[in-house]
């Protein structure tokens, strides 16, 4: 299969490992195995692969890591420069209470 | 009760297999009656799954969703029983939904629905109220009795709404409490699928009704094998892939969100194509106009289809980058055929309208992909957008200039 890479040293996914637990929970939420659980701990494996989805940060019981989440979208990101709104899906979407 | 037994009675030859299926757990129901007293057991609903939506359940002003086949008889309520196979109405919906028709009708009632012949000790599984997720659902789980709680998700798709919240620990959290879902079933455990982690944080819906996450599969057509391994997810289940089949569907999104933009340029261009030493003529703003809306076109297509189709293949990693190859590629082909003749100045236009159009519809895919982040597209974005600025400017200048 080919693989699906975006830009290189972007990502701002970040693992404090000493806060970390090894619950093992973030590996398994993680869409595209950026994060992986070796030595009972989490460490990033494949920091060039994170979409920056949040999912990890969001489920981590101890709060070990951090990314500055949210959609990878042009078009809403176009949107949240002229409003000044957080950018989201929503617009791509077309849903009436947005746009 | 007889009646209602012969409303289940195989009625044509072509379903007759499902139907005497059906026919038998419905009997199969009615003799153990006894247990239905007890309020717990569902034989109601397999009575009832069998059986075309009932006749009492009509009321002025509301309509029975298509997808509902019958109701599920349970000590909290009454629970629409889903179909598993979709209709040819729902294949017909979800064309018209990819190319943003009705989109606002896509959402379905909030609520817990029940499919095939669930019981206390059915899993829960979590979906949107985006109809093409429950879709999704409940054509992917064959032989398999659960319970679905459908979370008010404003009718948009599990992964977009978690990244907004919307599919999100508070909605999880106060639907389990509506329907009063700790006394429908025994035990405490609701499967989500894992594209809605961004927005739920499993140990504060715990905290919050009492019941553990247990994260299911990125694809929904994963869930039987995720149950026959005692809902262990293999690492392939848990990576989200991106298809050439998965890209192309997505490429009229594309196109119809612009079709405001595209028609605005392609009326200004017709317009503008009038414009040369005569001041301005109609004839002209017929053939140059056309001639550039068309090139615009292929641009458009060029980033909006092409480029999402062969994206893997395509060099570069930013999106317009690979936009604007193909662009580039299809305008010269363009300038060294239909456009042989039309001088240099219309050629270089070409090249670079193209070549701009293509690769700014083409980083407006990044909305659609699965691994695109905010970081690297607005990084993308802060190079990109000046450099097509630039070049369709540039175009339209020449263009213009070519005329006199």
């Amino acid at each position: 299969m080919v693989k699906n890479v975006y830009l290189k040293n972007v990502a701002t996914l970040k693992l404090d490992s000493n806060k970390c637990i090894g619950c093992g929970l973030c590996a398994n939420v993680c869409p595209h195995a950026v994060i992986l659980i070796g030595e009972r701990l989490a460490r990033i494996a494949e920091l060039d692969r994170c979409m920056e989805c949040g999912a990890c940060v969001v489920n981590c019981p101890v709060a070990a890591l951090s990314v500055n989440a949210g959609v990878g979208c042009a078009s809403a990101i176009i949107h949240s420069w002229i409003t000044g709104e957080e950018p989201s899906c929503d617009c791509g979407s077309g849903n009436s209470s947005c746009c | 009760m007889n009646q209602k037994e012969s409303n289940c009675a195989p009625t044509t030859g072509t379903e007759s297999a499902n139907s005497a299926e059906k026919l038998e757990s419905c009997c199969a129901a009615v003799g153990r009656n006894q247990q239905a007293a007890q309020g717990c057991s569902p034989p109601k609903a397999e009575e009832n799954s069998c059986c075309p939506p009932a006749i009492n359940h009509r009321k002025a002003g509301y309509r029975i969703e298509p997808f509902v086949k019958g109701w599920a008889n349970m000590p909290v309520g009454e629970i629409p029983v889903i179909e598993r196979k979709l209709k040819a109405i729902d294949y017909r919906g979800r064309i018209a939904m990819r190319w943003g028709i009705g989109r606002e009708q896509y959402m379905i009632t909030p609520g817990l629905y029940a499919i095939g012949s669930p019981n206390p000790q059915s899993e829960v599984l979590v979906s949107a109220n985006y109809k093409l997720s429950l879709d999704a659902l409940r054509s992917s789980i064959e032989g398999i009795d659960a319970w679905i709680l459908v979370i008010d998700t404003k009718g948009i798709n599990v992964w977009c709404a978690a990244g907004k919240g919307t599919f999100g620990t508070d909605e999880i959290v106060r639907c389990v409490h509506m329907v009063k879902l700790k006394n429908l079933v025994e035990h405490r455990r609701l499967i989500v699928p894992q594209l809605g982690a961004p927005g739920v944080a499993a140990h504060l819906v715990k905290k919050g009704c009492g019941f553990t996450v247990v994260y299911g599969p990125v694809r929904a057509n994963d869930l039987p094998d995720f149950f026959a391994a005692d809902m262990q997810a293999t690492a392939v289940m848990r990576r989200v892939s991106f298809s050439l089949l998965e890209r192309t569907i997505l490429t009229p999104v594309e196109i119809t969100m612009l079709r405001r933009q595209i028609l605005y340029v392609a009326l200004a261009l017709m317009l503008l194509g009038g414009i040369g030493s005569h001041v301005f003529n109609l004839a002209a703003a017929w053939t140059r106009g056309s001639g550039a809306v068309f090139t615009g076109i292929v641009g458009l297509l060029s980033g909006s289809i092409l480029t999402p189709m062969f994206l893997p293949w395509l060099p570069g990693r930013a999106f317009s980058l690979k936009g604007a190859w193909i662009g580039l590629g299809l305008a010269f082909v363009l300038a060294l055929s239909l456009f042989s003749t039309s001088g240099l100045l219309n050629q270089t236009a070409l090249l670079l309208q193209v070549t701009a159009i293509s690769s700014y519809t083409a980083m407006n895919f990044t909305g659609s992909s699965t691994y695109t982040s905010p970081s690297g597209v607005e990084k993308e974005m802060r190079l990109a957008i000046p450099c097509q600025l630039t070049a369709a400017t540039l175009a339209l200048v020449l263009w213009l200039w070519a005329a006199f």
